[in-house]
């Protein structure tokens, strides 16, 4: 029974109890528990299921790299998957359910997979799974997806909110134990503005529970102290419950802060993902205890000594009344003593060294506990909890020499520096054979913008694992500005010696070895790692792939370097010449949530609306996305389907007036003494002989020749041109211009500003365009005062505006232009106006309809990046007589000079149905694919309301010289529909309806 | 000259949110954009549409309900109420006449934000990748708030921040977000 | 997630402030240019592993376009300097030099 002792615990709070519930069950905590000391507390041992096998689980550790006793946590729109109980406070109404088990934690079918264990070797689904092929997909794959992954995800959306905060320092510091707290002193003396970060809710690291006394204070007091110091300084942050997960170039690291985890729906953001950018970093991010590899080493009960100690000092849970130490190292000893402190039974601790001298092992032996050395655990007893354990010589096989009862194991393999961050941006690492781990290389540490190292390790993670050690390497004095870190853990105590203990007992059988764990969570055990070097598996990259170890959620924090020692032991290798696998961020898993921030609903990305939006929300326009911005589709009325309202909207326009939000065309002034020949670098025709007061169309080519945008360009005054753009390109095409004029023709006087937004622009067409005009007053827009392609400053309705008198749909059209600001009531205005005159908004569907029934291009519909103007049959808007504009080198090149390309057509269908989107032109025979040949493609296809039939554009080899020729289109559906070859231009060709 | 009965609306109307900051759409306010560079009459023109000098890199100049601040190193942003907009331009345009610059009313294509409070840069410090205890006074800084630019700068016990008109909502949507009760990071 | 001072406006810029522009100094080749010539200009990038001159924009920021040497493998920046140059102003040059003396040079 694992259970509450009557005294102690430096973190609970006895006064102040919480209920929680464990898979329905209610229990009770203090405040001050983790998740994992109150089930503890409650003696629920078995906390979950192993992912292959289904083996029970119980908690092991004490810390973030719990691989066993992760659960979902909250439930409905709170519930998170896979929630580490060892990293979870508990509070009052806590929720949390066991994963991985059906039907239930107790009793769970998928465990026969244990039991053919012998069947589900290293590289099981890599074998299994290849023959016969489609099996995968119809047998193996749904049966795996359903069986894959531990926790639950959440099927409705999370009532949480999170956000994300930039924060800059000159020393960042991670992790608030003793050298993370004397590192961040040491910066603030140096002058710096600091900032530490630690994972837990409280400061002082391991010291708190191992140590009484740190310089010459009791240890609590000490950290008092040093608290208080850090806090009254300005130029010191101190977060808890922060976590430094991540190291990036040029001192970035990322940090995710827990704010309201433990308090949910207190209207707190429940996390906040930290954007820091340090001068320098400084890891103090402590050591994680390594498992013991014996037979059995996953039973719920067997925990890292560590923990054990951390359950009985923090929270006063006994983990047993009987535990078994089993260790390589001193720090063990600190266990047996910590249980025996508080009134527990230590049968035996077992040694596996041949010998054990020191000042802690001499305590226990003068504490009256038994120390064997030279001795390992044969194997644990026990199912779904330790029962005991069985003791054989190190040395041998695994003979038992003797039976021990227990309810817990606590074991020790020795300590792995946390060097995660240190490695995420590149940091080396060296093999510290004193230590029987990989330490920081401070001679190849990740370099910072200017080349100096950009993380420092101190304490623990550099490899220092005696207090004593760390104290004296902050003992040393600084110079002026400069930070007094300890250089390196230069002089090595034999006390924290640890000699290398792969596999207990050393020549274990294979019996043995296959209940031998590494990686818990994923069930990867040390047969399987020697099953892969058998196997031909030699790097240590391969070997996680194939086997899974380290691959789980705890990413192997437990099991690597235990794992790679098994490997480099097969393979007759040196444990440095084999390796690390890379280590990545996050160093703890991060919630998509925390990532997001407040990237969700309403602000997931930036609309762009123009000044008419409300309007059109308020007439049910339904949108569309055109770039960021939305733009009404159609303007559908009661009863009526998007393709009604748009042919509506078509038919009214051709016929009445038709009102269109043309706001989001792109509108950039470029002016100078330089601008016109700018402009006629920049567009294809020529621009610079443009008189003032009229317009002209334009085309505008990248360096490869390809129709990058197109638009109408009118002359302001004599250095001044108004460029509009599409409504996607406005950015673009600024930033295009913009290039040129800074990096290549910097002596060019030309200045450019994008107004896109300065501007409300509405296009009012139809026949009844002048009309409305005329109704609102206020200038001269006859035919003769404003001609087709000029425009005129003026007031209409009493607004300022610009009207541009061009034609995107082949009616009567006028652009006007308004500040924004003016933009809804000259909406308003026009819509009033019109009504008389039987004017209707219309949207972009029904302008795409209507350029297409003109033959008028669209780019991104007739283009894509691949097609010429000449392709558009658009050579009219190509100077020939200019040596040089953007693109024309690029127009040379021989297979875009080719007469034999794809050109663009009209196509009417001889049925009258319209083309299928995206159909191609087949040709005859078929490719070395075996798929059929084709000839061309559609590229815009439409039903006309107005000539009641489909009407199609589209790329057709040789197009131009085949008017009249029946080619056929494919069609989803698998059949053809014939079309006749035509010029583009389906209404109106001789353009009398614009030119009123 | 447009009808003086026809007022300007501004993108939010003057939308206000109150959070442990406060934030607020100002309503229209009057924007020059200017482009000139080692002008002789730079100042002049400066002088006369605003009443300031000429900025600084990064800075800004402010007299009374006008200023002047430095966008880039040929980019200026005039600021004044929105009715003086086309005398200022009149006043740069005579003064510059003869030299190569661009001026244009931008006023319309901008939303102006205050966020006041004691803790109004932990709203910034959400949004904006920019070191704020770092921001020198009178200091523009122009960057990303989330997904959009903006500009911004310390006045009057708060920031004044700029973004484009059309993402207006958005950035009320973040700054709201970012000033909700009980988040202020401390 | 670099960071780069904008030499136009002074900001040291956080990546997310910046859009890049890829290889800088190139040289542009137009009409009466061969296909060699052409190639080079349009497809063949240097892409090397360790000092390379770059493009960037501050586009979050004062919009310029400013040019960036630094090392593609450890991430070393040697200074950034305006656009308005067709290669390497020579205290960039030397500041290479200085911290990588192998360095065979610009071209």
């Amino acid at each position: 029974m694992s259970t509450r002792l009557a005294k102690g615990g430096r973190l609970i709070d006895r006064m102040a109890p919480v209920e929680f519930t464990f898979n329905g069950k209610r229990l009770r905590g203090y405040q001050g528990d983790t998740l994992a000391s109150a089930l503890l507390a409650n003696d629920q041992m078995l906390v979950g299921r192993s992912f292959k096998y289904h083996r029970p689980r119980g908690i092991v550790a004490s810390g973030p790299e719990e691989p066993n006793a992760l659960v979902n946590l909250g439930s409905g729109a709170r519930l998170e998957p896979n929630q580490r109980t060892t990293t979870t406070e508990v509070f009052d109404g806590l929720e949390a359910t066991s994963q991985n088990h059906w039907p239930s934690l107790k009793f769970d079918v998928g465990v026969v997979n244990n039991y053919a264990a012998r069947f589900l070797p290293a590289g099981f689904y890599y074998k299994t799974f290849i023959h016969p092929r489609p099996f995968w997909k119809h047998v193996f794959e749904p049966i795996i997806r359903r069986s894959a992954g531990l926790g639950k995800a959440p099927t409705t959306g999370d009532a949480d909110h999170y956000e994300q905060a930039y924060a800059f320092c000159d020393v960042l510091v991670i992790g608030g134990g003793v050298a993370g707290l004397l590192a961040a002193r040491a910066a603030a003396d140096a002058g710096s503005r600091v900032i530490l970060l630690e994972q837990s809710a409280t400061l002082g690291g391991r010291t708190v529970v191992d140590e009484t006394m740190v310089q010459g204070k009791p240890v609590d007091a000490w950290l008092s102290a040093i608290e208080a110091d850090l806090a009254a300084r300005d130029t010191v942050t101190i977060r808890t419950r922060t976590c430094g997960f991540g190291v990036y170039d040029h001192g970035y690291v990322l940090a995710d802060e827990r704010v309201a985890d433990h308090t949910p729906g207190d209207g707190r953001p429940k996390h906040r993902l930290w954007r820091i950018r340090a001068g320098r970093i400084i890891t103090a991010t402590g050591a994680i205890e390594r498992p013991l590899s014996f037979a059995g080493n996953d039973i719920p009960g067997v925990m890292l000594a560590g923990a054990v100690r951390d359950y009985v000092v923090n929270h006063a849970v006994s983990p047993g009344d009987r535990t078994v130490v089993v260790t390589n190292n001193d720090s063990a000893y600190q266990t047996a003593l910590a249980l025996k402190a508080a009134g527990l039974e230590v049968p035996v601790i077992l040694d596996a060294r041949d010998s054990a001298t020191g000042a802690l092992p001499d305590a226990a032996r003068a504490a009256g506990i038994r120390v064997l050395t030279g001795r390992a655990i044969a194997k644990v007893k026990g199912g779904k909890r330790v029962t005991g354990i069985s003791v054989c010589a190190q040395a041998g096989e695994g003979a038992v020499l003797e039976e021990v009862p227990c309810e817990a194991v606590a074991m020790s393999g020795g300590w792995s520096p946390v060097v995660h961050l240190w490695s995420h941006c590149g940091g080396k690492l060296l093999w510290d054979e004193a230590i029987s781990a990989f330490v920081p290389d401070p001679a190849r540490p990740p370099l910072n913008h200017d080349g100096s190292a950009m993380v420092t390790v101190v304490g623990a993670a550099a490899g220092c694992l005696s207090l004593g050690n760390i104290l004296a390497g902050f003992g040393k004095a600084s110079g002026k500005g400069a930070i007094g870190l300890p250089d390196t853990c230069q002089t090595p105590d034999g006390s924290v010696s640890v000699p290398p203990v792969w596999v207990m007992p050393q020549g274990a059988p294979i019996a043995l070895r296959s209940k031998m764990w590494l990686d818990f969570q994923n069930d990867v055990k040390v047969s399987d790692v020697q099953l892969a070097a058998r196997e031909g598996y030699q790097s240590v990259e391969h070997t996680k792939r194939y086997t899974t170890l380290g691959m789980a959620t705890d990413q192997g924090k437990l099991s690597n370097i235990n794992g790679l020692a098994v490997l480099a032991e097969a393979l007759g290798q040196d444990i440095p010449q084999v390796g690390t696998t890379t280590f990545r961020p996050p160093y703890t898993p991060v919630t998509i949530g925390a990532l997001a921030g407040e990237a969700r609903g309403e602000i997931f990305q930036p609309l762009r609306r123009t000044p008419m939006h409300e309007a059109h929300e308020k007439s049910g326009a339904y949108f569309e996305p055109v770039g960021l911005w939305r733009r009404p589709y159609c303007f559908p009325r009661a009863g009526e389907t998007h393709e009604q309202a748009v042919h509506r909207e078509v038919l009214n326009t051709r016929e009445n007036l038709g009102l269109l939000d043309a706001s989001t065309l792109g509108k950039i002034i470029v002016k100078g003494p330089d601008a016109g020949k700018f402009l006629d670098m920049l567009y294809t025709g020529v621009m610079s002989t443009l008189p003032v007061g009229k317009c002209r169309y334009g085309l505008m080519c990248n360096e490869q020749g390809f129709l990058s945008d197109d638009g109408v360009v009118a002359r302001i005054d004599e250095d001044t041109w108004l460029c509009h753009t599409t409504s996607g390109g406005a950015d673009r095409i600024h930033g295009w211009m913009e290039d040129w004029l800074q990096c290549e023709w910097w002596d060019w006087q030309v200045y450019t500003a994008n107004v896109t937004e300065q501007y409300a622009q509405v296009a009012v067409v139809g026949p009844n365009a002048r009309k409305l005009l005329q109704a609102l007053g206020g200038m001269d827009v006859s035919r003769e005062a404003l001609p087709f392609m000029q425009w005129a400053d003026g007031t209409l309705g009493g607004f300022p505006v610009r009207v541009y008198r061009i034609s995107f749909s082949g009616e009567l059209s006028y652009e006007i232009a308004v500040p924004a600001s003016h933009g809804a009531a000259f909406w308003a205005a026009c819509t009033e106006a019109g009504k008389a005159l039987g004017a209707m908004p219309y949207g972009t569907e029904a302008l795409h309809v209507m350029r297409a029934e003109k033959g008028f291009i669209m780019i991104g519909d007739e283009t894509d990046g691949t097609v010429i103007p000449q392709d558009l049959g658009l050579d009219w808007a190509i100077s020939k007589k200019k040596t040089d504009y953007l693109g024309k080198r690029g127009q040379e090149r021989t297979f875009l000079a080719d007469p034999d390309r794809w050109k663009l057509v009209g196509f009417e269908t001889l049925d009258g149905s319209v083309v299928p989107d995206g159909a191609y032109v087949i040709a005859d025979g078929t490719n070395a694919n075996g798929q059929r040949n084709v000839q061309g493609r559609v590229t815009s296809t439409y039903y006309s309301p107005t000539l009641k039939r489909g009407i199609a554009m589209g790329l057709l080899h040789q197009g131009p010289t085949r008017m009249g020729d029946v080619v056929e289109f494919n069609t989803v559906a698998g059949g053809t529909v014939k079309a006749r070859v035509r010029d583009m231009v389906f209404y109106d060709r001789d353009g009398e309806k614009q030119n009123v | 000259m447009s009808d003086p009965g026809i007022q300007p609306r501004s993108a939010l109307g003057g939308m206000t949110f109150a959070g442990f900051a406060s934030v607020r759409e100002t309503g229209p306010v009057g924007m020059i954009t200017m482009r000139a560079k080692n002008l002789k009459s730079l100042g002049k023109a400066v002088k006369a549409a605003v009443g300031t000098r000429v900025p600084a890199q990064r800075r800004i100049e402010v007299a009374g309900d006008k200023a002047c601040a430095w966008m880039s190193p040929d980019e200026y942003l005039l600021l004044m109420p929105y009715a003086d907009v086309s005398g200022a331009l009149g006043a740069i345009s005579k003064a510059l006449a003869g030299e190569h610059h661009l001026a244009a009313d931008v006023s319309d294509a901008r939303a102006v934000f205050r966020i006041e409070g004691d803790s109004a840069d932990r709203v910034l410090c959400k949004l904006c990748p920019a070191d704020l205890d770092r921001l020198a006074p009178g200091e523009v800084r122009r960057t990303r708030a989330a997904q959009v630019a903006v500009a911004f700068w310390r006045q009057d016990g708060g920031y004044t921040l700029v973004s484009f008109r059309s993402v207006a909502g958005y950035v009320m949507g973040l700054l709201s977000h970012s000033a909700r009760i009980g988040s202020d990071p401390g | 997630m670099l960071t780069l001072e904008c030499p136009c406006c002074g900001v040291m810029a956080d990546e997310t402030e910046l859009s890049p522009g890829y290889e800088a100094h190139l040289k542009r080749f137009g009409p009466g240019a061969s296909p060699e010539e052409f190639e080079a200009y349009m497809f063949a990038r240097k892409n090397p592993k360790g000092v390379h001159f770059e493009r960037w924009r501050h586009a979050y920021g004062c919009g310029k376009w400013f040019l960036a040497a630094r090392c593609t493998a450890t991430l070393e920046v040697f200074g950034t300097y305006p656009a308005q140059v067709s290669e390497p102003p020579p205290e960039i040059i030397a500041t290479i030099k200085a911290r990588r003396p192998d360095w065979e040079g610009f071209k």
